[in-house]
């Protein structure tokens, strides 16, 4: 079986296709730092410029996963789940107008999954 | 029990050139307040229309005011001070009420400072001066400082009043006309200050627009008609707005908060006296404002042969902090600011648990009752571990703090400097020369010696590495808000000789 880094939940994979409906194509990217930090973003293709210093992590319902490379070391032994919650942040995240937050849920990768991932 | 939940009007506008207006599109959203999750007001949902509106105000407005003297703009600023002042209650309900710190906060920290860099900013425009050098006997070159012109501000929910007079003062100092955009979990305290000094300038040199980063705060970044934008955030969020000012080809300043290590060297504990008491409070202070701070002490990092007494003393002062309505003058630790938030920190602990971290306290979210159980409350929490573990390396922005121990110096710095970040750092010690050479060798802007969690008026305050850049809270930052205009004069009478 072909191991992932980050998988989705049902009720944030609706949020992301709702947000495809009126934004077009979409990209994550993990923020780092204060107040709304430490957080996934999503925002519009091609709004965000990225670089070989953006990992690319995977592809949630057709939007590609981003973090920096810097942050990418601290967490390449974690696997992320990103979620839906109710809240208001405050970033250029297209979610908040929704009353929503896209958060991250981690667990470390298991043995076979990081001999795979992290070769 | 001291105080309870203020009122407030049921709807606010946006203030636009001197007028409070309904958005464009007459959209509004409900801001609640994290105490209880009650509703507070509804504010504008601002669109691009409303940003438009704004920045033209401020462009109208901005060449009367830039020519005004600085006397003038000086006595406006420290109107603003005694207007606040005067309110002082008032304002600090209010910032419990949006943000869900303790009363006693809001009353002796957020408040009073807030006035202070008010004043700080009027008394630095009328000491400075520009300068005039004579670079040969006929050839003088004078430098004068000129507004920037229309000033875009977004700024964070942490300290919504104090952020507000870090990015304002200045701005309005230098000549500028702004455009600010408070945090959307935090819109009251801005709307309560522009209701009472309304009138004190002339439309258009202070405008506030309220609502969404993607509808209003990008736009406001990205706009043409900004001729500077300062930005206080986290890193994604620096970037874009980075990227946008690139296609103006403005300047910019980025805060975007830090992981700063608070280091408490053996010689703390040599006596138990008055200092140590200090020491183990500063250690404590992680605690402060619920963790929401850019530079919150999120790792103490203790010498090995100190570690466990010391230790010891730490957690048994996080114990005695006092969690409870936030109303009540007696609380420590109030709210956190929003569900997100409260969500995030408590996802941040299981994965420091995922990741083999130990609870020496708290670990848990903390369940308060009546009204409160609505509220997003968190014990005060330490997790002991290795700087390599998540928890240690990223911005939790809650009541976490993170402990490790060190055996000397060279390891103390190497997991000091071990982080993305570099705004704040604090060192402990009774070691005459630790006190200026461990400070040194720590790449961060600010370092706290002996003390932390300071933020005086006059003191420069801003970040290294992916802190971001600019230097707040110091006249320093005025020439972030200002172009040098040099003029160079030549008292000679006669020609080069070339033509």
């Amino acid at each position: 079986m072909k191991c992932e880094r980050i998988a989705i939940t049902e009720k944030a994979a609706d949020v992301v296709k709702r947000l495809k409906v009126r934004h077009g194509n979409l990209i994550f990217h993990q923020s780092g730092g204060c107040c709304d930090g430490s957080a996934p973003m999503i925002f519009e293709e091609g709004d965000m410029y990225l670089d070989d210093s953006d990992i690319l992590l995977g592809h949630l319902e057709g939007a590609n996963y981003y973090m920096n490379q810097d942050q990418f070391e601290y967490w390449k032994h974690t696997h992320l789940t990103v979620d839906i919650t109710e809240g208001r942040g405050s970033s250029f995240s297209l979610e908040i107008p929704l009353g929503l937050r896209f958060i991250i849920h981690s667990r470390l990768l298991t043995d076979e999954e990081s001999t795979e991932l992290n070769k | 029990m001291g105080y309870s939940k203020p009122e407030f009007k049921e709807r606010h506008g946006n203030f636009i050139n001197g007028k409070f207006v309904d958005p464009v599109g007459g959209e509004y959203f409900d801001n609640t307040s994290p105490v209880d999750n009650s509703l507070i007001a509804k504010y504008p949902r601002s669109q691009k229309e409303d940003v438009d509106n704004a920045v033209a105000a401020a462009n109208a407005a901005k060449d009367a005011w830039g020519n005004t003297s600085a006397a003038e703009r000086a006595g406006l600023l420290n109107k603003v001070a005694d207007i606040i002042e005067a309110n002082l209650e008032e304002f600090a309900l209010v910032e419990t009420c949006d943000n869900g710190k303790p009363i006693r906060e809001t009353i002796n920290a957020d408040v009073p400072l807030a006035i202070d860099h008010w004043r700080y900013f009027a008394a630095v425009i009328r000491a400075e001066e520009g300068s005039a050098t004579e670079l040969d006997a006929n050839t003088l070159s004078i430098i004068i400082r000129e507004p920037i012109g229309v000033v875009a501000q977004i700024i964070p929910w942490n300290f919504p009043l104090l952020m507000l007079s870090w990015k304002l003062p200045p701005a309005l100092a230098a000549g500028n006309c702004v455009v600010l955009k408070p945090a959307e979990q935090t819109p009251s305290s801005a709307t309560l200050l522009l209701e009472k000094i309304a009138d004190l300038f002339p439309p258009g040199v202070i405008n506030v627009i309220h609502g969404f980063g993607p509808e209003a705060g990008k736009p406001l970044a990205s706009h043409t008609g900004v001729d500077k934008v300062a930005f206080t955030g986290e890193t994604t969020t620096g970037q874009l707005i980075m990227q946008y000012a690139s296609k103006n080809l403005n300047p910019v300043t980025m805060e975007l908060g830090g992981k700063s290590p608070n280091i408490f060297f053996n010689s703390v504990m040599e006596k138990d006296d008055a200092f140590l008491d200090k020491a183990i409070e500063g250690a404590v202070l992680f605690a402060f404002n619920q963790g929401e701070v850019c530079t919150c002490p999120s790792r103490i990092l203790v010498q090995e042969d100190i570690y466990d007494a010391f230790m010891d003393k730490v957690i048994e002062r996080t114990e005695a902090i006092i969690q409870d309505n936030p109303y009540d003058v007696n609380t420590m630790l109030g709210a956190q600011a929003s569900n997100d938030q409260y969500e995030k920190i408590l996802s941040y602990i299981k994965i420091g648990k995922e990741e083999g971290v130990k609870v020496l306290t708290g670990g848990e979210a903390c369940k308060l009752d009546g009204d409160l159980a609505n509220g997003y409350y968190i014990q005060p929490t330490i997790l002991e571990g290795h700087n390599k573990m998540r928890v240690f390396q990223e911005e939790i922005f809650g009541p976490v703090v993170c402990v490790t121990k060190f055996k000397d110096e060279a390891e103390a710095l190497e997991i000091a400097n071990d982080t993305l970040y570099g705004l704040g750092a604090g060192v402990w010690t009774r070691d005459a020369h630790q006190l200026y050479q461990i400070p040194r060798a720590i790449k961060a802007g600010r370092v706290w010696v002996n003390c932390y969690h300071a933020y005086p008026a006059h003191a420069p305050f801003g970040g290294y590495k992916k802190s971001g850049f600019g230097r707040e809270n110091h006249l320093m930052m005025m020439n972030h808000y200002r172009q040098t205009k040099n003029m160079l004069i030549s008292y000679d009478k006669n020609k080069l000789g070339f033509f």
